[in-house]
């Protein structure tokens, strides 16, 4: 077993982070990633890089985000609630961090287009922006299902220039989009690069995506000790889709002594009720049958519906580091209207199964007085009109 | 690498290669339509060297829609992989090699070493797991090993030099040239990739090379097995059964791919 020390830095040669991650894909798309792991390794020790990056996340992207300190709804609870505030970010969300990046890799390792999967479609946002920004092809695979659910989010990808792929095989969600967006780069690989939102797929991805997100949580933690009076907080909670969000702010806080928790949808628990196995690239947490046929999740936000983890969180939770907890639906919707009534943001129903589990445990796991850092990982536009569906 | 005999899957393809013959490997789906047993015995029979007999998994990345509608079809009639190698069993081929074609997840779940006793107790002699790249083979190749199958490995177009030399050395069985980039379907032409992925293979192994994926038609394999030792023939087969054909369809194709390879070949 890993020791705690070890935690969230180097995978190993071969990618793993204990015994998870690795890469699990066809020959075809070994030398891909082979090259792109190569690319970012030297693009991360590049100052030149590491300053454009920054630089455009300030200039472009809106960094740093703020963190904002919960008063009306620290009183509601009991705690004292601090929110890391990537719903400010420019396309609402965490995932510009990933995607920007990525983007600047991909112009440097010469490739004119970017393929992506989304969900909710905020990755698919995120990724067309970028894909504009930089004069850039973009083809985005987003399951039916999703596109129906989420049909503002498909529109935006089209202003921006994007093509959108509805997927239509299996269960139509984020896991059937990662499959076909797969197939196209098989077939694409030599211009293209696959721009995948978060920390799953086959090494280097999970590592990388990591890094780029790391800012989330970077910042997080000198912003909170500000505010705490150079403490850290005692519990740093986020949601769980692939792990992304949750992952960056994790990486500031790993060797603080906060208890880490990561948030699941109910019906989209890999570390609840997932098994270990191999899918998407990466050996990880999966729900799937006796036989090893991928089950479907089942979530009201589609973000997080997805039947695996990124393997670091697998690896977190075995190792006692990180636990991972669930929100139901129901718990998830009220959370949203609390924090919209209480301080005046509409989130992410995503961020929400953080909320909605602190809002569960506040005076039960969480003690009453405790400061708690929830990344606010996306802005609510996407979800009110799927909430004033659920109000009727 | 391959510090062992020859399984049966590779013995018989050398053989036969050695021979002067051209090899045709079918592939169709396990489960595919409640005759697919009787299917496999007809395009064993129709001249095929090795048949490849794919498990459904719910999450096929590296095929195209003809191999996930046959998926969807295979799980959606109950097809599992105990079910499928049990038919394996008792399916009467007269000796031809059989190799499973599934992803890794289904042998992750199952246990390596059970799936691979079981599937040597039902008489196949060699697999396919072509999201297990070479890289992360080392734990179920022992296990195949010592079970007696042969782990049949994939090249691709992009495979550098010196990584397709580290693959050929630990593939057994075959050596699978992947003719495009892209995933299984039929393609109308043949892309210039096959021919070259064909020949960098036969450079760097004397392991039987064939080559799969995109090939459609026998004029197709003909114009492949000029370099290479075989083709591998899947979405033209499996979209036939898809398309109701059964035992008698499935048979006419193998049959047509065998005549004309053998003609072409023939005095070669
Ligand atoms: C706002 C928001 N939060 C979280 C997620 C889940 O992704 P991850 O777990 O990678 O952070 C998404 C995914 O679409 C999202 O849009």
């Amino acid at each position: 077993m890993t020791a705690l020390g070890d935690l969230m830095r180097e995978p190993s040669p071969s990618g793993r982070f204990g015994e998870y991650g690795g890469r699990f894909v066809p020959e075809s798309l070994v030398p891909a990633c082979q090259e792109l792991e190569r690319a970012f390794r030297l693009a991360w020790a590049d100052p030149s890089f590491r300053g454009e990056l920054d630089h455009l996340l300030r200039t472009y992207g809106g960094r740093p985000t703020p963190v904002t300190e919960c008063h009306r709804l620290s009183e509601e609870l009991g705690l004292r609630i601090l929110l890391k505030r990537e719903d400010l970010n420019h396309t609402g969300s965490h995932k510009l961090n990933n995607v920007i990046g990525q983007a600047l890799l991909a112009r440097r390792m010469g490739k004119s287009r970017l393929v992506a999967e989304t969900g909710a479609g905020q990755h698919g946002v995120a990724t067309a922006t970028a894909a504009a920004l930089f004069g850039m092809e973009c083809t985005v695979y987003m399951g039916a299902v999703d596109v129906a659910r989420q049909e503002l989010n498909v529109f935006r990808m089209n202003l921006l220039g994007a093509t959108v792929r509805p997927v239509e095989s299996g269960s139509k969600t984020l896991k059937d989009a990662i499959n076909e967006t797969l197939r196209d780069w098989v077939a694409t690989v030599e211009t293209t690069h696959y721009c995948l939102g978060s920390v799953m797929g086959p090494h280097p991805y999970p590592f990388l995506v990591r890094e780029l997100q790391r800012v989330v949580g970077e910042e997080a933690r000198s912003q909170c000790r500000q505010v705490l009076g150079d403490a850290d907080p005692d519990i740093v909670v986020a949601c769980v889709g692939g792990g992304s969000n949750a992952a960056g702010t994790f990486a500031g806080f790993v060797d603080s002594g906060a208890r880490l928790v990561g948030v699941e949808a109910a019906g989209g628990a890999a570390m609840g009720h997932g098994i270990p196995g191999v899918v998407h690239g990466m050996r990880s947490k999966f729900l799937q049958d006796e036989e090893g046929q991928i089950l479907e999740a089942e979530s009201i936000s589609a973000g997080l519906d997805y039947p695996g983890i990124g393997p670091e969180h697998a690896q977190l939770g075995d190792a006692g580091r990180a636990e991972y907890g669930q929100a139901s639906d129901e718990e998830v919707l009220a959370a949203f209207r609390l924090l919209a009534r209480t301080e005046g943001i509409l989130p992410a129903l995503e961020p929400c199964h953080g909320l909605a589990w602190i809002v569960r445990e506040a005076g039960r796991s969480i003690p009453r007085g405790s400061a708690v850092l929830l990344t606010m990982s996306g802005r609510g536009d996407k979800d009110v009109a799927l909430v004033l569906e659920h109000s009727r | 690498m391959t510090e062992r005999p020859p399984g049966r899957l590779e013995a018989v393809l050398r053989a036969r290669r050695d021979n002067g013959q051209k090899l045709l490997v079918p592939y169709l789906m396990g489960g595919l339509g409640e005759e697919w047993p009787a299917v496999l015995e007809a395009v064993a029979a129709a001249g095929a060297d090795a048949v490849e007999v794919g498990i459904a998994f719910s999450d096929p990345m590296i095929d195209g829609q003809t191999i996930q509608e046959a998926s969807v079809r295979a799980l959606a009639g109950g097809a599992t992989p105990e079910r499928v190698v049990a038919s394996l069993a008792s399916a009467d081929v007269g000796g031809t090699p059989l190799v499973v074609m599934t992803y890794y997840n289904i042998i992750a779940r199952a246990g390596e070493h059970r799936m691979a006793q079981s599937l040597a107790e039902s008489g196949v002699s060699g697999a396919i797991v072509p999201d297990l790249p070479a890289d992360e083979i080392d734990s179920w190749q022992a296990e195949a090993f010592a079970a007696g199958l042969d782990t049949v490995l994939l090249a691709a177009p992009t495979t550098p030099d010196a990584r397709l030399k580290m693959i050929a050395g630990k593939a057994s069985g075959f050596l699978y040239a992947v003719g495009v980039m892209g995933v299984t379907g039929e393609r109308t032409k043949l892309a210039e990739s096959a021919l070259e992925i064909a020949r960098r293979c036969k450079e760097a192994s004397d392991l039987p090379v064939l080559v799969g994926v995109g090939v459609t038609t026998p004029e197709q394999a003909v114009t492949i097995c000029r370099v290479a030792d075989g083709v591998v023939v899947g979405s033209a087969l499996v979209r036939r059964l898809l398309d109701g054909e059964g035992p008698d369809g499935a048979a006419e194709l193998v049959g047509s791919f065998r005549k004309v390879l053998d003609a072409a070949f023939s005095t070669a």
